[in-house]
């Protein structure tokens, strides 16, 4: 079989730009809700725009859940996107409390607009990388920009899931987290210029390995 | 490191061509939109803005096209703007690969528009784009429902125009402003019509009312003709991004060059 990535459908956000991006680096990928595309798939990507109570009755609906559950187990690269990175934690707060798929353990939590400018943050700011040897940061300097959109961000259990950390006004957050086979990133790559795309063609070659 | 300020250089299209002439040597064709956004993402643009300048329906195929192919080469965010009257044409263009779209005329006339957009595709895809005009006047009493501004030695106030500048509506810019951004949209353009056109910089007041009044980020528009005129609209206009369009289409100023001297004078900027 071809090598493959799967895009996970799950109607929420523009799954396209990570398409595009992906075929700019020509590497071949799917936009599917089919677990079999995603179970098949060598890497697969979690992306999402919205809200995070939607996102998770959407995953359900579609009966996504074990399947990202599966891949996990099977030791599958899974890259969670924005809300595919809030997603991955154990609950949020965003209307509501919502379970998310605790694949890593830490909570989501909004911005406290007394300790920020605006909210949502919207533009570019840097990532300091913790881990700065991880498979996803090759090639890319410390420090580097990043283009975000979003309200909430997490907050990881444990220390050792965070990958790199961003600083908005007076909070210093995980804007990228890992697990084992897990990467995720609150920032959206494809729309990161070239230090993004160079992340999605490291996550493909980790996908190779 | 704080969140940057941004650059955007914006792109005149009608069918697909940049209208503006452009300078750049290095492009096989700087009339191709698509390239153009290319090169501006090469160079450090933080994020792009197409106004559709011609704006027919019929020709809506065309636009489609342009965001699709643009999707395939920029990746950066870039807002799609011009024309856009229903809910049906936001998903179009957004479907097509645009990361916001910039409503104007239509908002104005149907403020739902924005609280329907941004209920079903998220507000931080939905800017508001204000032309906004002076009205001087001789004292604020003298504009009660208006949010009068002193200028100088005057007072003044900022009409609406819609419809590409040319029909007044009577409507304050300022309340528009804050009503757009409290249904619903995640960002305000604000083009000075004043200004516009001139190279002398950007209306500082009205950028500065604008950011002081609002809580969401203030795009400020028209009047650019050199970088201090860009640091201006950040130090003293408190804007959270700079619109552009010929400094950089000539070549006048490159991108790298602004924000170099952005940079210098302590604006947290992307290189």
């Amino acid at each position: 079989m071809v090598f493959n990535i799967a895009i996970i459908d799950y109607e929420m956000g523009n799954l396209k730009s990570i398409y595009k991006c992906l075929k700019h680096l020509n590497i071949e990928s799917i936009i599917s809700d089919d677990s079999k595309n995603i179970l098949n798939a060598d890497g697969v990507i979690l992306p999402g725009v919205g809200a995070f109570g939607d996102a998770m009755k959407h995953l359900k609906q579609k009966n996504l859940v074990p399947i990202i559950e599966q891949i996990v187990k099977n030791g599958t690269p899974l890259f969670g996107v924005c809300l595919g990175q809030q997603l991955l934690c154990s609950k949020s707060t965003e209307m509501g409390e919502h379970d998310g798929l605790d694949l890593i353990k830490g909570d989501v939590v909004k911005f406290d607009i007394s300790k920020v400018d605006k909210v949502p943050q919207i533009g570019w700011n840097s990532v300091n990388f913790i881990d700065e040897e991880h498979f996803l940061l090759q090639g890319i300097p410390n420090n580097s920009y990043f283009y975000f959109v979003h309200s909430f961000y997490v907050v990881p259990k444990n220390k050792e899931n965070v990958i790199g950390l961003t600083q908005y006004g007076d909070i210093d957050y995980s804007s990228i987290i890992s697990k084992d086979n897990i990467i995720a990133t609150q920032f959206h790559p494809e729309k990161s210029s070239k230090h993004g795309i160079k992340m999605y063609e490291n996550f493909v070659d980790f996908c190779k390995k | 490191m704080p969140l940057t300020k941004r650059i955007i250089p914006c792109l005149d299209v009608t069918e697909g061509r940049v209208v503006k002439g452009t300078k750049f040597l290095n492009l096989r064709d700087a009339g191709d939109a698509v390239e153009l956004g290319a090169y501006y993402d090469e160079q450090g643009a933080d994020e792009l803005v197409f106004l559709d300048i011609t704006a027919s329906s019929d020709k809506r195929k065309i636009l489609i096209d342009l965001v699709e192919k643009t999707g395939e080469q920029v990746f950066i965010p870039f807002t799609v703007g011009g024309g856009l009257r229903t809910v049906e044409d936001i998903k179009e263009i957004l479907r097509a690969g645009a990361d916001k779209v910039s409503l104007n005329t239509a908002a104005i006339k149907n403020p739902e528009l924005i609280a329907e957009g941004a209920k079903m595709f998220g507000s931080q895809c939905i800017v508001t784009a204000i032309d906004a005009k002076r009205v001087h006047v001789n004292s604020p009493e003298a504009a009660k429902d208006k949010v009068v501004v002193k200028t100088g030695n005057t007072y003044c106030w900022w009409e609406v125009y819609i419809n590409g500048g040319r029909t007044p509506t009577g409507k304050d810019a300022i309340l528009w402003g804050e009503e757009a951004s409290s249904i619903g949209s995640g960002e305000i353009l604000l083009t000075s019509m004043d200004m516009d056109g001139v190279k002398e910089g950007y209306d500082l007041e009205l950028t500065k009312s604008f950011s002081k009044r609002l809580d969401v980020p203030i795009i400020a528009s028209g009047g650019a003709g050199n970088p201090q005129h860009i640091i201006d609209a950040f130090t003293l206009g408190k804007a959270d991004a700079a619109l552009a369009a010929s400094i950089f289409h000539y070549n006048e100023y490159p991108i790298e060059v602004v924000k170099k001297e952005c940079l210098k004078a302590g604006i947290p900027m992307r290189l």
